[in-house]
């Protein structure tokens, strides 16, 4: 199981890069094992604002459509098109070009509430 | 909620690293390692799939065949043994109890195959209506199930099963050993589904795995049947709605004697049903359409709910049932979907989706 050392973590399987005032939120290797074949992800429209726990996007497998929660409060400023057009992305580089959305947040201080990776690696494990 | 069952074949979906779900009571694998794999090697190769939740029912007597033709919609004289046919038990108001498959093994006798969620009330219902000369058995908990389906699973069953010989297209046939062998499925291809002793079961699914057929999970079950718009009880068939509506009038003989639900169904045949189960496409990209989404016409308004709904991996593309008004029931018809506010372009298509080329 990947779970890069340099990211945060949300308890519903989140991943968040922090770069400035930036977060890229996608879902974690986990994640994407759990749910197996991503068909659909629906992207934020840029310029949404979002508070922490805001239901921000959806990615869907064969079976069923998951929730991606925004991690703190900000902006969306930007959405993967590459995701929207090629969904398996999600499953076969999920930390990489799979990532969903990014986030002008509120106050970068937040991002350090969420887990680290040996707090998740406990959460799924 | 009461306890869920257990499959007989349950060692063998957790040691291939099943992912097990509730469905109809039961414990049942969704997938193992992909839904759309699993799809692609039935309709290019074949899979097994466990079906040891559904439930099995033996009829005999002097008076069994007059009535099962009371009984369900389909005309069971017309079977000889060895043969089998799609038949609905319906309630007085000509809505669906279940479908099924009934095959004559004998002159008197049938083996019955219904939904795994309407054992209890089939049995209810049939044991409410049965005459002293008909004897009726729930052997559901006896058999294991497997569904072998694909265009390759006439090979899987030569390797299997040497020396054996299928039988014709929805026939039976019982192997020496004791099994049940029927030509049948849920899935549009070619196979056959297969019923051993609940002990047997786990050595006869490692047989047809080793013999080459891709273990297949529930949820390529439901794509599988979906692509070729077989009714799932439950979703497309209810108490409210009859085999008229549903579009499955060739398994209602209306020419036989008497049967259960019969004077509403030849009312709706002879002045047209108001509501139709029509099969809708996305005619762009979209959301996985899903059962319970809105459906809405061209205009806008509000004109139903999807029954069934799913991405198709054979056509990647939205695919879903619903039973609209007949008038927007007609192929060309455009209709939108609404999932989570958000609508996406679809219309009305001849059945089925998926078409062998």
């Amino acid at each position: 199981m990947n779970i890069p050392a340099d990211l945060r973590y949300q308890t519903s399987h989140e991943w968040v890069r922090l770069e400035g005032d930036v977060i890229t939120v996608g879902i974690t290797d986990h994640a994407q094992e759990e749910l197996t074949d991503v068909v659909f992800v629906e992207l934020p429209a840029v310029g949404r604002t979002v508070d922490p726990g805001d239901p921000t996007a959806v990615v869907e497998s064969v079976k069923a459509a998951s929730d991606i929660y925004a991690p703190v409060g900000g902006e969306v400023i930007e959405a993967n098109p590459e995701v929207e057009a090629d969904p398996s992305l999600v499953n076969t580089d999920p930390y990489g070009k799979g990532w969903i959305f990014k986030l002008k947040v509120k106050n970068a201080a937040d991002v350090e509430g969420l887990m680290d990776a040996a707090a998740y690696q406990a959460h799924i494990s | 909620m009461s306890e869920l069952k257990s499959s007989p074949l349950e060692s063998a979906h957790q040691s291939l690293g099943a992912r097990l779900v509730p469905f109809a009571g039961w414990n049942m694998p969704v997938q193992y390692s992909s839904i759309l794999d699993e799809h692609r090697a039935v309709r290019t190769d074949a899979g097994v799939f466990d079906i040891s939740h559904m439930g099995q029912f033996l009829v005999d007597g002097s008076g069994a065949a007059a009535w099962l033709n009371r009984m369900f919609t389909n005309n069971v004289t017309k079977l000889d043994p060895g043969q089998g046919q799609y038949s609905l038990m319906l309630n007085e108001n000509g809505g669906v109890i279940d479908d099924l498959i009934v095959y004559r093994t004998g002159p008197e006798s049938f083996f019955i195959v219904v939904n795994a969620s309407k054992i209890d009330e089939d049995l209810a219902w049939m044991e409410k209506h049965i005459p002293g000369d008909v004897q009726l058995r729930n052997e559901s908990d006896r058999w294991a199930g497997m569904a072998v389906q694909g265009p390759h699973a006439a090979t899987v069953f030569a390797k299997a099963l040497h020396g054996e010989t299928l039988p014709l297209r929805n026939g039976i046939m019982t192997t020496p050993a004791g099994a049940i062998v029927c030509r049948t499925g849920y899935t549009g291809e070619d196979g056959f589904e297969f019923f051993c002793p609940a002990d047997d079961g786990v050595t006869w699914w490692n047989t047809f795995v080793n013999a080459g057929a891709a273990p297949c999970g529930l949820g390529a079950r439901d794509t599988l049947r979906l692509e070729m718009c077989y009714p799932l009880n439950g979703n497309d068939l209810s108490p409210e709605r009859t085999p008229i509506e549903a579009g499955l009038g060739f398994f209602c003989d209306l020419g036989k004697d008497e049967f259960i639900g019969r004077e509403v169904l030849a009312k709706q045949k002879a002045e047209g049903p108001d509501l139709r189960l029509a099969a809708i496409r996305y005619t762009d990209k979209g959301a996985p359409p899903r059962a319970h989404y809105p459906v809405l016409d061209a205009d806008g308004n509000e004109t139903g709910e999807l029954c069934s709904g799913a991405l198709s991996p054979s056509l990647m593309t939205g695919i879903a049932m619903a039973y609209l008004p007949a008038a927007l029931a007609k192929p060309g018809t455009k209709l939108q979907i609404d999932v989570r506010g958000r609508r996406f372009p679809a219309e009305v298509v001849k059945k089925p989706f998926y078409k062998r080329s």
